[in-house]
């Protein structure tokens, strides 16, 4: 079988071809990894954007070794995920070191919000009712989308499954189970129903439970290699129950379309904490309540000109609980509720020139039970005017969004009556994004984005009491990047598709808002904008899909970063190697690259993947102390399905962390060792 | 070739502690002195440093060489440090323990289990030591009286408890009694304004005394007074400095100086501050010498060379008994390692070394 790949690729002469072949070769001789099936990522393909996104979709996603979008999101470039361990651990997502504040997350083409912190945790969005995820930096590069869709310096689409019913049914559906290590046991299901020929709906429903119980080992040695201490304990307090309850109506008219969908998650978790001397476990716990409903209509009245509308309502509920009485016990709620309209325009001047404007609104609310609250309120409006042309094989696009804040909050919580006190800002974004395929070069497109973007203080950041800082300015963000990407045409029928790419880019973040020191007492943190962090990186990618026998599909990605991250806030902190001045930021690796390969044979799938994050330092002073370990895990994958009575059934074994890895991606967050997972689905 | 920038896991090392040369040799009875540092809760990075004040040498990170067995190390968050006979007490704050070790090497003696453990002083045959975590009163709001644990210093555990008032940071022994500071740091804005009085006879509380709110540090001078700073309310109230005096049972005098660290060498009440002013939202650092015999601001303080402007959190001071250089901590950002400086008695800048993360307590051996 090797043999014949290494014939095809000589004979297309490519030595490019060859190499990667070779290395493709050399890997799926490796006993365990021999026939591998089905990771499938990202495909630029026929993307109306000027800058095709990554993505991952349909069943390459489905095969991945990965339960929530957290874990999908580890394969594509660029992305660091700050993961705290199991499966109730708050996983978020870094990209291109902007901070993940940076980072908008939409679903189903609305963003995801977070007022109050600003984080979303993609652990808790699981794969099981989701189709497509795809990565876009800056931004997705179309004109008709909404305002907010320009707002972030980079951009996650998440896509729920659309109904799926075949020709001549009115119902369809799956059931799901999931079940293995850590006590989990995940059941999922799902139902479409076709209405009528223009109105069809989908219900889900999944709910996990897992005790989050997992061995971790950590041991010193001398220098010598001997062992200093070595100790194994059980992670506990990682335990959640979850509900997620989601339905969405989709719909057709003439010249458009609409959708809504509403979504309900209902939380209760354990918080496994920080592992430090003579504490191996811990006691607090948080709930959550999350609701939305959201839609959207467009409209398409003739071939000029479109229209759009989306709106969003969301109301969040968020508990958090320190019972530990050797800990200042601590039993804080928070409610938070978002308005969000939006209407965009598009109108095609000429057919090569089309513009667009975008208008919308947000209004976010925060109640808290804490202490000396101010009680914030943010009404924001965002304007969108953006254009797009195409002259010959040059596409550009250039938009300007203009953000315009305002925040309400109590003057002085201690004296009721006294008034509230407003603060507001106004910004202009500017973005440009062009792309460029020499004619001569078949296949190859080049393209560049430069973008100016910010990003708001979160309320926490404002208005936490003793620690927030209503002073605080919006933390800015310059992005440049140029890539190339080269579809190289496949010279043989057995290589079916074969792409790389590359991507160079220069980030600046300056007015960085980080904790300083404030005083010396219990609330010793301060808000601040004194952060100044250069990012250079390099991205590079490379995708191959062969089918060496008839019903045999390979495929195979590639992908390696490098980013240099680094700590330009403070000139003065340069005395020795200890300094942070112009150290690596916490928690970035300088490398890092991921494999994933999977092959389909008739109903059998194989997949693995490989992904390697390398040294990194918890703190932008980069000495041995401050030193954390690469970490690496191989996962891999098996499934089969099966015709069972009238339906399609499906079984799969996933292992992941096959070697048995105890590392760590946050320090003292021990991470899971080998664990296992076993799913049946039926389609009915 | 690619493949030498991908490096592999290795066994992780105990840390071998760094021998950093600094300062010139001072032969004396006073040999050297420890230094803890915090490190920032959760890191587990309270890390010890040793300063050899006879070969002028200092010893970063030496806790985990010396006890290579113990798991994860000294801990979370060191918050106090003493030397009592032959033995080193560290107070770890978020490791819930009093960590004992020979003065000598600081290697582990015994471990003592107290649960949010703060601030340690010494008696007779006993150690006094601090705790948030007393009972919990659930009715009407939540609220945690801490306790004051004597620890036998033969036997190195733990005898006897006494309930004192609301998260209690430090405490000193005066004539027959141990004056604790409640800081009441959890019930913001319902600080604690009390010290608690406790009979060294009976170890019970016999009273309690208001001073101002959310006090913090408690030194006492051999003229029967003790000395208490409070961190004031982070809004309205500022820091301050007040001189109870045991004797006459009254305060005798307030300074208005914020004093997150304190030294008492002879007559000499050396204090460090960092307060946050709320109007300005900046940081105001003060360093101070007071004479505890006429309970006055002596002009000149510790820094005369005007070396406190690259000091950006003043953490901890000590005065070497015996030179009377005086040793000043920065905090920097908390995060990153921090500073120790050494001035002549005459306030000039002798030499800095780095630290760990936080630098915050000090202890001589050989005095």
């Amino acid at each position: 079988m090797a043999a014949r790949k290494i014939d095809s690729a000589l004979r297309s002469g490519t030595l490019l071809l060859a190499f990667i072949l070779s290395v493709f070769t050399a890997f799926s001789q490796d006993p365990e990894v021999d026939s591998l099936p089905g990771v499938e990522i990202i495909a630029p393909l026929r993307s109306r954007s000027i800058i095709a996104p990554q993505e991952l979709s349909g069943a390459r996603l489905s095969s991945l070794n990965a339960h929530s979008v957290a874990d999908a999101l580890r394969y594509f470039s660029g992305v660091q995920l700050k993961d705290y361990g199991g499966v109730g651990g708050v996983k978020t997502i870094d990209l291109r070191s902007m901070g993940s504040h940076h980072t908008g997350v939409f679903y189903d083409g609305i963003q995801l919000g977070n007022a109050q912190n600003g984080q979303i945790d993609l652990g808790r969005y699981s794969l099981d009712n989701i189709e497509r995820i795809a990565l876009y930096n800056g931004h997705k590069s179309e004109i008709f989308q909404p305002a907010k869709d320009f707002a972030s310096g980079a951009s996650i689409y998440i896509r729920s499954r659309k109904p799926h019913i075949p020709a001549g049914r009115k119902l369809a559906g799956s059931v799901t189970l999931r079940t293995g290590s850590f006590g989990l046991i995940n059941p999922s299901a799902r139902l479409d129903w076709r209405i009528s020929d223009s109105i069809s709906l989908s219900a889900s429903a999944e709910y996990t439970y897992a005790d989050g119980k997992y061995k971790f080992r950590y041991h010193k040695v001398f220098s010598d290699g001997t062992t200093a201490w070595d100790t194994t304990a059980t992670r506990r307090n990682g335990d959640i129950h979850a509900l997620r309850l989601e339905a969405g109506a989709y719909g057709q008219f003439h010249g458009g379309s609409w959708h809504a969908k509403a979504y309900f998650y209902d939380s209760s978790r354990g918080i496994p904490g920080a592992i430090v001397n003579n504490v191996w476990k811990n006691s607090q716990r948080q709930w959550d309540r999350n609701f939305f409903i959201q839609g959207r209509i467009e409209h398409h009245p003739s071939s000029r000109y479109m229209w759009m509308v989306n709106a969003k309502y969301a109301n969040d509920h968020m508990r958090y609980l320190n019972p530990d009485t050797t800990l200042l016990y601590i039993d804080n709620s928070f409610r938070q509720q978002e308005v969000y309209l939006s209407t965009t325009h598009k109108l095609a001047i000429l057919p090569q020139w089309e513009a667009a404007v975008s208008a919308d609104w947000q209004y976010n609310t925060l109640n808290s039970n804490l202490s000396n609250f101010v009680y914030p309120r943010r009404h924001t409006i965002l304007a969108a005017l953006s254009t797009q042309a195409t002259l010959n094989t040059l596409r550009a696009q250039a938009a300007l969004l203009l953000t315009h804040a305002d925040d309400r909050f109590l003057s002085n919580p201690l004296q009721p009556g006294s008034g509230h006190r407003h603060t507001s800002f106004t910004r202009l974004s500017p973005s440009l994004f062009l792309s460029w395929t020499p004619a001569t070069s078949e296949g190859i497109e080049t393209h560049a984005f430069a973008k100016r973007i910010f990003r708001m203080p979160t309320f926490n950041d404002l208005y936490y009491t003793d620690i927030g800082n209503a002073a605080l300015k919006p933390e800015n963000l310059n992005q440049f990047d140029l890539g190339a990407t080269w579809r190289i045409l496949p010279a043989t029928t057995c290589v079916t598709a074969l792409s790389i790419g590359a991507d160079a880019y220069y980030n600046l973040v300056t007015d960085k808002i980080i904790a300083v020191p404030k005083g010396t007492g219990q609330y010793r943190w301060m808000m601040m904008n004194i952060g100044k962090v250069k990012i250079l990186g390099i991205e590079a990618a490379g995708d191959i899909s062969i089918s060496p026998l008839s019903e045999l599909l390979m495929h195979m990605r590639a992908s390696y970063t490098f980013q240099s991250a680094r700590d330009f806030s403070d000139p003065t902190d340069n005395a020795d190697e200890a300094g942070t001045y112009k150290g690596q930021i916490a928690y970035v690796p300088r490398h890092s690259f991921s494999i994933t390969a999977d092959a389909t044979w008739r109903a059998f799938k194989l997949n693995y993947s490989f992904i390697y994050v390398g040294e990194r330092w918890d703190n932008s002073s980069n000495i041995p102390v401050n030193y954390v370990q690469p970490w690496y895990t191989h996962d891999l994958s098996a499934s089969y399905s099966f015709p069972l009575c009238a339906t399609t059934a499906s079984v799969s074994l996933e292992v992941n962390n096959l070697l048995d890895q105890q590392y760590e991606v946050i320090r003292n967050y021990p991470m899971p060792g080998r664990n296992f997972k076993l799913i049946l689905r039926i389609d009915i | 070739m690619l493949l030498a920038l991908f490096s592999c896991r290795e066994d992780d090392i105990i840390f071998i502690p760094e021998e950093v040369p600094t300062g010139t040799p001072v032969l004396s009875d006073v040999r050297g002195f420890y230094l803890l540092n915090e490190g920032n809760m959760g890191s587990n990075k309270s890390t010890l440093d040793y300063y050899n004040l006879l070969t002028a040498t200092y010893f970063r990170n030496i806790y985990a060489s010396a006890n290579p067995s113990v798991p994860k190390e000294l801990g979370d968050v060191g918050n106090d440090l003493g030397v009592y006979g032959s033995k080193l007490y560290a107070v770890i704050n978020c490791s819930n323990k009093v960590e004992v070790m020979r003065a000598d090497d600081a290697v582990r003696i015994s471990s003592i289990e107290i649960p949010n453990c703060r601030s340690i002083a010494f008696h007779g045959r006993y150690a006094y030591v601090t705790s948030y975590a007393g009972p919990v009163e659930i009715r009407p709001d939540y609220s945690q009286l801490g306790f004051v644990a004597k620890i036998d210093t033969v036997t190195l555990q733990v005898v006897d408890r006494c309930i004192v008032g609301y998260q209690p940071d430090g405490l000193a022994v005066s004539g027959d009694n141990i004056y604790v500071a409640n800081s009441g740091g959890y019930r913001v804005p319902n600080y604690e304004n009390t010290l608690s009085v406790i009979s060294l006879a009976s170890f019970s509380v016999t009273k309690t005394i208001a001073i101002a709110p959310n006090l913090d540090n408690v030194i006492a001078d051999r003229h029967g007074r003790i000395w208490v700073s409070n961190r004031g309310d982070y809004y309205d109230v500022m820091p301050s400095l007040t001189c109870y005096d045991t004797r006459k049972n009254r305060i005798v005098a307030t300074f208005p100086i914020g004093a997150s660290a304190m030294w008492l060498d002879d007559d000499t009440l050396y204090t460090v501050g960092t307060s946050w002013n709320a109007e300005t939202q900046s940081n105001v650092r003060s360093y101070h010498k007071i004479d505890t015999e006429a309970l006055q601001i002596e002009e000149k303080g510790p820094i005369t060379d005007g070396t406190e402007t690259e000091i950006r959190v003043p953490y901890a001071i000590a005065v070497n008994p015996v030179t009377k250089e005086v040793y000043i901590t920065d905090a920097r950002s908390y995060l990153n390692p921090g500073y120790l400086h050494c001035y002549s008695p005459e306030g000039i800048r002798q030499w800095s070394v780095r630290t760990g993360d936080i630098p915050a307590a000090f202890a001589f051996i050989g005095q």
